[in-house]
């Protein structure tokens, strides 16, 4: 499945529980959607960190990052790969 | 005095001040009070009155801050509505206290297509981020907020004063027992007097700036607001705690001096490693909504050594009871401390008798920051507000059990109602409860609060479903969704066959959140 595909299905199944009804766009915030909230944040990075094998630092936890699909896919790229 | 004169106040004492600091944008106080006069002005050519309720519907940004000054100047009472609101419960609220005008944002007239057709009494929909497209049809009256916060043909003087202090300047809506919010009735004087007396014990002044993640329709998030502008500081406005490290970088990049939290921010403060950072401006720390657990308050002595930290504890009803001077945070750590400046706090047995040193009992709040009741429910206000010693007088019975040391410290002993606290929100269990019910396929449900690390308390459902239904719990949860906010949406779905009843048959809510302490720890994706 594609990296953007494989968010997009995290983000609906656990902080839309599974609506489909309101579509949102790989480059929507989920913020100002109202997707997702502090405590969701901390389940998202236990999903990034489990499903991709990289570990998230302090100072990575910042709406660049992990406040849209394209965000996360980005950022979840550049992790990936070897510098 | 007042609200509005905080802002006015400070308008003319230092205009030039960064009142505002929200999205990477600065607004000065000449900025702030300019488009707030202009809003006013705009409010009352859309047939807001003095008295009228104008809801605000946004998200935390300078036009949810603006709104609330240009209201209280066209002599309106403000209704600050969480922005997660769905709906159903955002058209109750406009119909409950007959809202004649709605401050939103372009994003949400879509998921409001209700509460522009149910609502007979809403005239005027002031909408930001630019109007909707043409197809959009509404038989209200649509403004344009942005071209009329810079529309210079608006006044940027403020209106004549149309209210004096014991009108009514706010309606906060609470979670009630009963299960739908009950309209918290504040006059200007009665937050006049709890901004006045929580700024005094803070010792704000006016080069603090207040870092606030908190929304505005919490009354934490509004004072935050009402309060930097009344002693002339600075705010700095974010949406949520979300993103954690944006907030610890905003600390320091801001030199932040204030940081109002509740205890579901200091856990999650406390998973970052705070101790590579260091806060040279921070000043303070306020936690309340629901006590912070001695152990955070532990860490958090040790990594912000120099960072007073007040301990509070309120109800929306006086906004703040008591707070605890920092320098008894280590005397007595389980206190929420003793009454606010220009207020009395007091313990009453049954009988409504003062009760000695020692002895657990109500707590009863006497002061200027007293609501004046709850919105046209005279039996639910009577409840709440009982004679006082004077004459005429009205003293608030909190419905919380407290005990009180001889030196005036109180320690929290428990509530009388089943409120759930959930991230510093009070939730109704019984307004979960009829969103449940209303389910198809749901016999019967009941709602209770299991402890949880970082919520304070997690929201758990339990259900039996209808004879031959099958339910899972992911059906149930998207079903709270859809009607919820998220806070009141719960993490836990249990099914039972039966449930355990008390002597007169009603759900025995002890029993249930006793076995939820034990199951809570399983994950959400556990049916059965």
């Amino acid at each position: 499945m594609p990296l953007n595909d494989e968010l997009r299905r995290f983000v609906t199944e656990n902080f839309m529980f599974g609506k489909v009804g309101n579509g949102f766009a790989d480059g929507d915030s989920f913020l100002e959607r109202g997707i997702i909230d502090s405590t969701g944040v901390m389940e998202l990075v236990a999903f990034l960190e489990e499903q991709y094998g990289i570990k998230l630092h302090d100072e990575d936890l910042i709406p660049d990052n992990l406040d849209s699909i394209n965000g996360l896919a980005r950022f979840v790229e550049s992790r990936l790969q070897p510098n | 005095m007042q609200v509005e004169s905080f802002l006015e106040l400070s308008a003319a004492r230092s205009p030039e001040k960064t009142a505002l600091v929200c999205k990477g944008c600065r607004f000065t106080y000449a900025q702030l009070e300019a488009r707030a006069n202009r809003l006013a002005a705009s409010l009352a050519a859309g047939s807001v009155k003095r008295g009228s309720r104008v809801a605000i519907y946004l998200e935390n940004s300078v036009e949810a801050v603006i709104s609330v000054f240009a209201i209280l100047k066209a002599g309106a009472v403000f209704v600050v509505v969480n922005p997660m609101t769905k709906a159903d419960k955002l058209s109750y609220l406009l119909n409950n206290c007959r809202a004649a005008g709605l401050i939103t944002h372009r994003t949400k007239l879509g998921t409001l297509p209700n509460a522009l057709t149910d609502t007979p009494h809403l005239q005027g929909v002031w909408v930001a981020g630019g109007m909707p497209s043409a197809e959009f049809a509404t038989s209200k009256r649509l403004f344009d907020l942005g071209a009329t916060l810079d529309d210079i043909n608006l006044p940027a003087v403020p209106p004549a004063k149309k209210c004096i202090d014991i009108d009514l300047a706010a309606l906060i809506y609470t979670s009630g027992s009963t299960g739908r919010p009950k309209g918290v009735m504040l006059t200007h004087l009665n937050i006049v007097s709890a901004a006045t007396s929580i700024t005094t014990y803070l010792e704000n002044q006016p080069d603090d700036i207040i870092l606030s993640v908190l929304p505005l329709s919490f009354d934490y998030g509004l004072y935050q607001v009402l309060m930097a502008f009344k002693f002339g500081g600075t705010l700095v406005l974010e949406r949520s705690f979300t993103y954690p490290y944006r907030i610890i970088e905003l600390l320091n990049l801001e030199s932040v001096t204030g940081f109002p939290i509740i205890p579901t921010i200091s856990a999650m403060l406390l998973q970052l490693d705070l101790a590579a950072h260091r806060f040279p401006s921070l000043r303070y720390i306020t936690n309340t909504a629901a006590a912070l657990p001695t152990e955070h308050i532990r860490q958090l002595r040790r990594l912000l050594p120099d960072v007073k930290i007040f301990s509070m504890y309120g109800l929306t009803e006086c906004k703040r009871v008591s707070y605890l001077p920092p320098d008894q945070l280590d005397i007595r750590p389980a206190s929420v401390g003793r009454g606010m400046p220009n207020e009395e706090v007091y313990i009453v047995d049954e009988a409504g008798r003062r009760v000695e040193a020692g002895m657990v009992g109500e707590l009863v709040v006497r002061g200027s920051n007293v609501m004046k009741g709850y919105w046209e429910l005279p039996e639910e206000t009577d409840r709440m507000l009982k004679p006082g010693p004077l004459p005429d007088e009205r003293v608030l019975y909190t419905g919380d059990l407290f005990r009180m040391d001889e030196e005036g410290y109180l320690y929290f002993v428990g509530r009388k109602d089943d409120i759930i606290k959930t991230r510093g929100e009070k939730v109704s269990p019984r307004e979960v409860e009829d969103v449940l019910h209303a389910m198809p396929g749901v016999a019967e449900a009941a709602v209770v609060g299991v402890p949880d690390e970082v919520m304070g308390e997690a929201i758990k459902a339990v259900v039996r479903p209808q004879a031959g239904v099958r339910l899972t719990a992911a059906q149930v949860i998207h079903w709270c969704s859809l009607k919820l906010e998220n806070f009141m949406v719960p993490k836990f779905v249990d099914f039972e066959g039966e449930f355990p009843k008390t002597s007169t048959g009603k759900i025995s809510k002890r029993e249930l959140a006793m076995a939820g302490a034990a199951s809570s720890a399983m994950p959400l994706t556990s049916e059965q």
